[in-house]
């Protein structure tokens, strides 16, 4: 009996490091991908000293990390001040547990999918709002509020992307969602919905060009601004992570996941989790040439555009799926 | 099984635990994320039941959306509990009275209440096990409960509208800015060049 529950036990702890380390070594690279992105598109090297083409940087950064020294501010709140960076790097690891990597390849596989993962990274807004408060200050306080403004009215126009994507699917379940895709990725036929999800992607990770929480400017660094060491090092990887996962999802949303873009000899040679990850990295490669490219959003042009352009287009847009798939008789069924 | 159901109790333990926290926490934000830890482990406890689309419902729309909006507003609030725990003693009779009249009609209840004969209970009602409660939900709530639907739509679009009518307040001298407008504008309607002669000084139109 209890050697029962000890073998699922190990198991399970197993396979879920065979996904946890992975993903972590890919934030580590994704950093470098970034900083080097940037640097190209801005006619600097970016890092490239340290490894081979500077690959070892965001290793060595984080050891700096590890060895400074972590300062809490005295009329902070302890707790939830040392809780914030933990709960913003542990939600963006758990939602990974969803992701198919192929059609058997995966930690959990649920009926509910695609809502636990909305949900989860929904829940991402705590670890901001939670260091902004416990900080005490001013600026991180400013950067928590607008932050949680921003996530949730992104987050609206987000779920009805999501919705429009389930209508043609008829299941909630990611396998399903990516099986539904055979024929045609649903970025083509859905086109106008992909760009609008990559926006409030960009929006709900507070990347450039809407990272207005912790726009340097008017805030000096938002809700971070009082962390430090390694408290600071887990607010950035978990950034990452949550960047990869929104890759990840627009991925497994729109552009079919595992699947090769044509099913035929050369193309389908690869193995099924190659696929996802280039598909993960095309998406992300975007993110950081809109990071390079695009000034930064004023703070009313960008409520403006969550709750005045994507939320009624998105909105119309579900109506308009929804009606064709009836008129023409195209509703999924199981 | 025995792991299930004591995995189940902790998280009852837990959501027991944390509203009583709620109540008791001195500080309003610890209140508020007890109640966040709360509303988490109660959809833990429907996901243990089975039933993972309100789990997950739970998950996105009371933890992701409505108890963000709480913490929002209980954060810029500041308020202070010792001054409004100060009252306890006057309000203690008025409260004690409310208190007892709801013990005593939930006891007249559960003494003399009968139900009617063709009064449904919910363990009577059959449920195709074949389908996830996605499906089920989804069968029942747009035919059947159709209108109690609609209903409880429209009572949220009532307080939206009323929640906007409160607050909101024309004021004639504000500066509106227009997206078109500023995109619009060209570099000659905005920018003019003077050479200015000494001590004549300009004058510019405006």
């Amino acid at each position: 009996m209890i050697n029962e529950y000890l073998n699922i036990i190990f198991l399970d702890s197993l396979k879920i490091l065979s996904l946890v380390i992975p993903v972590l070594i890919a934030v580590a690279m994704i950093v470098w991908v970034d900083r080097r992105v940037w640097g190209l598109v801005q006619l600097r090297r970016g890092p490239n000293v340290v490894g081979p083409f500077g690959l070892l940087q965001t290793v060595a950064d984080a050891l700096k990390y590890i060895f400074k020294e972590i300062v809490i501010p005295a009329g902070s709140n302890k707790i939830i001040f040392i809780l914030a960076p933990v709960v913003t790097m542990s939600l963006a690891l758990l939602a990974w547990a969803v992701i198919p990597f192929g059609e058997n390849i995966y930690v959990t596989n649920i009926n509910v999918g695609i809502l636990y993962l909305f949900a989860v990274s929904s829940l991402g807004v705590y670890g901001i709002i939670m260091a902004g408060w416990a900080s005490n200050s001013k600026y991180p306080f400013l950067g928590a509020l607008r932050s949680a403004a921003q996530m949730v009215s992104y987050e609206v126009s987000i779920g009805f992307v999501i919705v429009t994507v389930l209508l043609c699917v008829g299941s909630l379940n990611l396998i399903d969602i990516v099986i539904a895709q055979k024929k045609i990725w649903f970025a083509i036929p859905l086109f106008p919905m992909f760009v609008i999800f990559f926006i409030s992607a960009l929006a709900e990770t507070n990347r450039p060009p809407f990272d207005l929480p912790e726009a340097e400017a008017e805030l000096v660094a938002g809700y971070q601004t009082e962390y430090s060491g390694m408290m600071y090092a887990l607010f950035w990887l978990g950034e990452y992570a949550n960047i990869l996962l929104m890759c990840a999802m627009g991925s497994v949303l729109f552009l079919g996941g595992w699947l090769p873009p044509i099913d035929k000899y050369p193309l389908n040679v690869l193995p099924p989790p190659i696929w996802l990850i280039i598909k993960i990295f095309l998406l992300f490669f975007a993110f950081a040439l809109i990071k390079a490219i695009v000034p930064r959003y004023r703070y009313d042009q960008l409520m403006r555009l969550g709750w005045k352009v994507f939320l009624p287009i998105s909105l119309v847009w579900v109506i308009i799926v929804s009606g064709f798939l009836v008129y023409f008789k195209m509703i999924p069924t199981n | 099984m025995l792991a299930h159901s004591l995995v189940f109790y902790l998280f009852s333990f837990i959501t027991i635990a944390s509203s009583i926290a709620v109540i008791s926490a001195r500080n309003t934000i610890h209140a508020v994320f007890f109640l966040i830890l709360d509303f988490v482990s109660v959809s833990c406890l429907f996901i243990m039941m089975g039933a993972e689309f309100l789990g997950m419902l739970t998950l996105i729309v009371y933890v992701g959306a409505v108890a963000v909006l709480f913490l929002f507003v209980v954060m810029m609030l500041n308020v202070n509990y010792s001054d409004l725990k100060s009252g306890f003693l006057n309000y203690l009779p008025f409260g004690g009275l409310i208190g007892l009249v709801l013990i005593i009609e939930i006891g007249l209840m559960i003494g003399t209440w009968k139900y009617r004969d063709t009064f449904i209970k919910t363990s009577e009602i059959k449920i195709n096990s074949n389908l996830s409660n996605t499906e089920a939900i989804g069968n029942v709530l747009y035919t059947e409960y159709l209108h109690y639907f609609q209903i409880s739509g429209l009572i949220l679009l009532v307080a939206m509208i009323g929640a906007i009518l409160l607050t909101y307040r024309r004021k004639d001298n504000l500066k509106r800015q227009d997206i078109t407008t500023q995109v619009s504008r060209e570099r000659s309607e905005s920018v003019q060049l003077e050479d200015v002669e000494s001590f004549k000084g300009v004058k510019l139109n405006d």
